[in-house]
Parts: C-alpha cells; sequence; structure tokens
C-alpha cells in the first residue's frame, strides 16, 4: 500500500539521519523523502512515501510519533490532499522536429521545456507521480538520457466549502 | 545568572538533578569534567573499563529508578560504553552517560580519540545531546534528566566537546524544561480499563501477565490487588520476574523459553490477557502467531509504539502503568467486585502447578543447578537485591530462585549483555548500600567485567558473586548438544582462572563451596563479612536448563525434562 506521510519536526542537525535510520534500523522502506523548512522556521516538513501493508504503516507512524524530535505525523488521505512532484527530463533529439513533438507533449502536460539543444531538451514536469509516468512512457521512444525527482512534497487541502 | 565553566556548570546541574554519584573513567577528552568533579561533592567511582561504568550506573538507575550517571572520554571511551547504553535501551532503565569529544574544532578532522558517539549510539539511546556552546548545558542537562527518567525510561547521551568544557560562559539553570515533541504523561483512559473488567470478568480462563513496566513503575501494590480481586493467576515475563511475590498463591512465574512449565502450559490455555507493561517479546511468547491464538489481549502500556508492535491487541490502554492499574483497582472497589477462588480454572490452575512441581525431575547432581539455588534463597533476606549475568545461572536462576519481594530481582533480559551482572551489582549497591546484594553469576560472563572486583573492595561497595561455575560457556554448550548434533566448538574454559585467589588477589574474599552446606555457609560469611566475596561453585557442565522452548517454536511445544 502506497501511503503519504507528513511529519513535522524540529529543524536541527541530525533530525534527518534519526528519521532514515528509523527507517533502516525497523526494516522499513522509504519509496521518497523531502524535506524543507515550514512557516516556522523552528520546524521542518518531511514528507515521506513509502510501501507497506497495514500493521507495519501504523508501526512506522507510531514510532515516528515517539521521536522526540518529531513534532506531529500524519498520515495523509490521497483525496484530501494536494501531492505534487517535480521531475527534470533531459530527452534525446535525433531530428530536429523531434524538438517540436516534445514541445507539443510538454505543453499538453503543462511542462516547461528548459535548455533545448541540437541533441537534447530538458522538460520540467510538476504533478502526481501517476501523471509524471504517464509523460514519461510518451517520451520514453524519443530517449531518456537522464532523470531527477525531487521525491513528493504534500499538504492536506483547507477545511470548508472550494471557492 | 553567573559566569563559570561548561563542566563547572555541568556539575552544578547534576547536583541540582540529585546525581551525587558518577561512575567513570577520565580520558584526555573529559580531563576539564574531571576537574570540576575534583572541586564538587559529587563521589566518583572510578572503574577499569568504561563498559562497567556504564553497568554500574544502569544497575544505579534500576534499583533507584532515577538515572545512574556514567563518565568516559571521547572516542574508545565513548565506544566502550556502547554496549551499556544499548543494554540500559532493551531494558528501558534510566541512565545518563556523559561523554567527551574532541574540541569543536577538531570535530570531522579524524582527529586523536575522535569517534562519532552520537552517530555510532543513534539507534540505541532514548536521545542524545551535544551542546556546541557552553551556555547550553544547564539545559541540555536538565533535559536529559527529564527524557531519561521519564515516560518509558532510557538511556541519553551528552557528549561534550572539550572546548565546550572549558569555555565560560553565564549560565541560566532552568527550574523546568519543555520539549515540544515529547508528552511522557498520558492520563489513561477510564472507558477503556472499564471495558478492560468486563472482559477479564466475562473470560472464563483469565490470566494476567505482568512485565518489566511493573517493576519500572513500581506498581507492585496495584498488581497485586487486581490479582487477589479478581483472583486471576499472574505470569510474567523474564524482565518481570519477582514483579509479584512468586511465593503468592496465584503466582505461576516468568513464562518463555525457560520459563516455568506451569506458567507456559497455564498461558497457552488462557482466553483472556491483561498485560500490563510488556512489550511481548519473541523470548517470552515463543511466536507471536501462535501466541495470539484464541485470546483476548488487553495491553496496557506507557509506550503507544508497543500496541498493535508484536500481537494484535483487543483493548490497549495507554498511560503510566501505576496509574492505569490504580485506577483499575478503584473501580473495582467502587463496583465491589470480589471474586473468591472457587472456579474451575483455578482448580485447574492448581492442578497445574502441582502437577509440574511433583513430575519434573531435577537435575541429579549433587551440585544441580535447582538444588543450588533454593539454597541461596533459604539464606539470603528477602529484601536482597539480585541481578544475574547471561547464561544458563540466568535462566536457572529465572526457574530455581523465587523472588518474594517485588522489584528486588534484576537482569540482562532484553539485549542479554554477558559481564552486566556485576557492575549492576555494584552499581545496585551504591543505590542501595543497605541491603544485601548479589550477582548470580556464571563464570564466562564473570570474566567479561571481573575487574570491578577493584571497585567493589577499594569504594567499599560489597557485592556476593554466586558463580555458578561449569567451566564452560554453558548456554552454547547447551545449544551445541541439543541443536549442532553435539559438535561442541568454542565453549571450553578449562577451570581458568582460579576464582578463590582471583578474588584474593583484588583484596576480595574467595570462597570455593563444593556442597549444599557450604554454600550456605559461604553465603553466611559473605553476609557477615561485608567484603566483596566470590563464592566459587563447580556445578555440572552436562546439566541443561529445562524446560525450553525452542526459539521459533510456540509455547505449548515446550520440552521438559526427561
Amino acid at each position: 500500500m502506497w501511503s503519504i506521510i507528513s511529519v513535522l519536526v524540529e529543524n536541527k542537525p541530525g533530525v534527518l539521519f534519526k528519521v532514515t535510520h528509523l527507517f533502516r534500523s525497523r526494516n522499513y522502506n522509504i519509496d521518497s523523502i523531502s524535506v524543507g523548512i515550514t512557516e516556522n522556521p523552528e520546524i521542518s516538513r518531511m514528507t515521506i512515501t513509502t510501501s507497506a501493508d497495514e500493521k507495519q504503516l501504523s508501526q512506522i507512524i507510531k514510532q515516528l510519533d515517539k521521536m522526540i524530535d518529531t513534532v506531529e505525523v500524519k498520515l495523509l488521505d490521497e483525496k484530501k490532499s494536494i501531492y505534487r512532484e517535480l521531475v527534470l527530463m533531459k530527452v534525446k533529439i535525433t531530428k530536429p522536429s523531434d524538438i517540436m513533438e516534445i514541445t507539443d507533449l510538454a505543453n499538453a502536460f503543462k511542462c516547461n521545456v528548459h535548455d533545448v539543444r541540437k541533441s537534447s531538451i530538458v522538460v520540467e514536469i510538476t504533478a502526481t507521480p501517476d501523471r509524471i509516468n504517464a509523460f514519461e512512457d510518451l517520451v520514453r521512444a524519443y530517449g531518456i538520457l537522464e532523470i531527477t525527482r525531487t521525491g513528493i512534497c504534500a499538504l492536506e487541502r483547507g477545511v470548508g466549502n472550494e471557492s | 545568572m553567573e559566569k563559570m565553566s561548561g563542566a563547572r556548570s555541568l556539575m552544578v546541574a547534576l547536583e541540582k538533578e540529585g546525581a551525587n554519584i558518577v561512575f567513570g573513567l577520565p580520558g584526555g577528552a573529559n580531563l576539564p569534567i574531571y576537574d570540576e568533579l575534583y572541586k564538587s561533592n559529587i563521589r566518583h567511582i572510578l572503574v577499569r573499563h568504561e563498559q562497567s561504568a556504564s553497568h554500574m550506573a544502569d544497575g544505579f538507575g534500576r534499583v533507584s529508578r532515577r538515572p545512574g550517571v556514567c563518565f568516559a572520554t571521547s572516542g574508545p571511551g565513548a565506544t566502550n560504553i556502547v554496549t551499556g547504553i544499548a543494554t540500559a535501551q532493551a531494558d528501558s532503565a534510566p541512565m545518563i552517560a556523559i561523554t567527551g569529544q574532541v574540541p569543536t574544532k577538531m570535530i570531522g578532522k579524524d582527529a586523536f580519540q575522535e569517534s562519532d558517539i552520537i552517530g555510532i549510539t543513534n539507534p540505541i539511546v532514548k536521545y542524545a545531546f551535544q551542546p556546541m556552546t557552553a551556555a547550553e548545558i544547564p539545559e541540555v542537562v536538565k533535559k536529559a534528566f527529564y527524557i531519561s527518567a521519564t515516560g518509558r525510561p532510557g538511556p541519553v547521551l551528552i557528549d561534550i566537546p572539550k572546548d565546550v568544557q572549558q569555555n565560560e560562559a553565564e549560565m541560566v539553570f532552568p527550574s523546568e524544561v519543555k520539549i515540544r515533541g515529547y508528552h511522557p504523561w498520558v492520563d489513561p483512559d477510564i472507558g477503556k480499563i472499564e471495558r478492560a473488567i468486563d472482559m477479564l470478568l466475562s473470560s472464563e480462563r483469565p490470566v494476567i501477565l505482568a512485565g518489566g513496566g511493573v517493576i519500572i513503575s513500581g506498581a507492585f501494590a496495584e498488581l497485586q490487588s487486581i490479582a487477589e480481586l479478581l483472583m486471576i493467576p499472574v505470569v510474567t515475563t523474564f524482565k518481570g520476574k519477582g514483579a509479584f511475590p512468586e511465593n503468592h498463591p496465584l503466582s505461576l512465574g516468568p513464562i518463555g523459553m525457560h520459563g516455568h512449565a506451569e506458567a507456559n502450559k497455564i498461558m497457552v490455555e488462557a482466553d483472556c490477557v491483561l498485560a500490563c507493561g510488556s512489550r511481548f517479546s519473541d523470548r517470552s511468547v515463543g511466536t507471536f502467531e501462535e501466541f495470539e491464538k484464541n485470546l483476548k489481549i488487553i495491553h496496557m502500556d506507557v509506550d503507544p509504539a508497543e500496541i498493535g508492535k508484536n500481537q494484535t491487541t483487543h483493548i490497549a490502554v495507554v498511560g503510566d502503568l501505576k496509574a492505569s492499574l490504580r485506577t483499575m483497582v478503584k473501580m473495582l472497589i467502587q463496583k465491589a467486585i470480589k471474586k473468591n477462588g472457587d472456579n474451575p480454572w483455578l482448580k485447574r490452575v492448581n492442578e497445574t502447578r502441582e502437577y509440574f512441581r511433583q513430575s519434573l525431575k531435577l537435575h541429579p547432581h549433587p551440585l544441580g543447578a535447582a538444588k543450588v539455588l533454593r539454597k541461596l534463597r533459604e539464606v539470603l533476606p528477602a529484601q536482597s537485591i539480585v541481578t544475574t549475568e547471561v547464561g544458563q545461572h540466568q535462566m536457572w536462576a529465572s526457574l530455581f530462585f523465587d523472588v518474594i519481594q517485588p522489584g528486588t530481582f534484576f537482569s540482562s533480559t532484553g539485549l542479554g549483555t554477558m559481564g552486566w551482572g556485576f557492575p549492576a551489582a555494584i552499581g545496585a549497591k551504591a543505590a542501595k548500600p543497605e541491603v544485601p546484594v548479589v550477582d548470580i553469576a556464571g563464570e564466562g560472563s564473570f570474566n567479561m567485567t571481573e575487574n570491578s572486583l577493584a571497585v567493589s573492595v577499594l569504594d567499599d561497595l560489597p557485592v556476593i558473586v554466586f558463580l555458578l561455575n561449569n567451566f564452560s560457556l554453558g548456554m552454547v554448550a547447551q545449544w551445541q548438544r541439543t541443536f549442532y548434533d553435539r559438535r561442541m566448538i568454542g565453549i571450553d574454559l578449562k577451570n581458568c582462572p582460579d576464582y578463590v585467589k582471583l578474588a584474593e588477589s583484588y583484596g576480595a574474599q574467595g570462597i570455593r563451596a563444593q556442597s549444599i552446606d557450604e554454600i550456605g555457609k559461604a553465603v553466611q560469611t559473605a553476609l557477615k563479612s561485608n567484603i566483596a566475596t566470590v563464592i566459587d561453585i563447580p556445578i555440572d557442565p552436562q546439566e541443561d536448563v529445562l524446560p525450553f522452548v525452542a526459539p521459533g517454536t510456540p509455547l505449548k511445544d515446550m520440552i521438559l525434562p526427561s
């Protein structure tokens, strides 16, 4: 079961090490992790995605909660959260028409195109993982030279009616 | 506010926490601390190896139920206490380990005697601090004691770079501290306790399983009241041994790999268990799947992460165990629930106990473990504190040494650290000098920290080492006999050294006891003489610990002596 865990931690040296070490020492798996400072400079938010069964997931959350440097641990409901990943993809250009085709695809996926060269083009896509995978499938035919992903970052939606 | 060095502020902060004794060994990177220790009123116990300092602090902490403190220098000094920290963590013992570190500007330069002790100990501490300025020290010490002693206790490391010890700062000593992500006090859920009572009352074959949490929280009286009001038999984990008087009519003793036969049998037959401060370790429950089959589990624990970790729980009560049990006692009294013991289940319990007591064959050797340990029990006052090492003698102690006064038995049960018992006994003696302290030992374990004899003698912390000497690593030998077709390797200790002479060379008393009668006399001599004593008891190397639940098998498959 793929899950997104949002953890507020003390913004101090060594906390990321402790969190990742917890996963290692208890034999849990981290699929992705992203860390950044929050509106409160003393606190960082970690967004961790993991594949675990229900029992293991409940343990992961309890063990994270038990850590003294964690302020809050939340299992995010995909439907009630916004989650995105940013990916940079360097795609191979073999013939001049490739540039236009890839740019069209990129536009269809609301991606930005950077660094257009004779032999390669860099596409920046920010989307949900399944949308990113769909895009990746489409451009694979051109040849993907390099790829980098930030890992998921996520936020719970607000309360009340959407306007 | 007062201007002083980091090292001085450490002493002041320790004194404010009531720490009047530290166990340690000085070295280059903690000399500023020792220089201030020289000027303070804190008693220093000089160990011969830092590992023993950590075990002494652990023993002190378990007995006094407040953190014991140990000091070590950087590098090898710090790595030498790693085993002690891991032992304390595995058994939830309160401890503060304070290490010297190379100066801040040398960190990361692979300096002489530099080790990343914060990184090394990360998974085995409850928390770790590395103050990088002197002014942080008072608050760090306050937080360290708070974290170590509250909730589920555990070891806290404070790693102080040498220049931070030396630098002066205006010091503020906080009277209390708050930590945003740490909330050790949780009020037990009254509704759940009420449901737990209903579940116990409606079950036909209830059992109480008392774990180490009962001893840590000192909930002896509450536990006994509940057992007596509901007339429910009590089994314990090995760590919980002595949470309940083992001569009580409702007591069945420890369950597990080397649990009492009657305890394992009744545990398997039970339909409902009230587990108090237990983490359902594999050594206690055999296999997780088999244990929880047809069993309703009520789990009370201070640590929410223990709920559902190893067993599926039906009712979970999170909170300080003493508070939870006290609430339960109050409810039982309010509801005027007072059962008598006249029911088929208790009859079955008593018959089972009687059956195994009559039928279990004891080892025929004149110095069989049962006879030896029952003799020790006979001559040792009930309030005496007993520690053990790790191995066969430890499991025989579990089987044959009844704890009469709750909270007087301590062992390295989680990590299983050989060499723990003797220094821990010295730490226990420091915490309670007025009672006799005995380390039930095997010679394989005793070899590992025997140089603490110097401490026991010179620092006037006399303990008795009750040495069951089978000239071998007996538990390994038993496993090789049982599981490896008697291919015996790496177990023969060849009757070396002579423990009487060894004791004497340290200025301690060495007595060889070769009969049950001599054992009784030796213990009495040791109790009267009030000097460190090693009682060397040559036992039969062929004796196995039985009953035995083989690893990875359920309790019901326990092997009995044939």
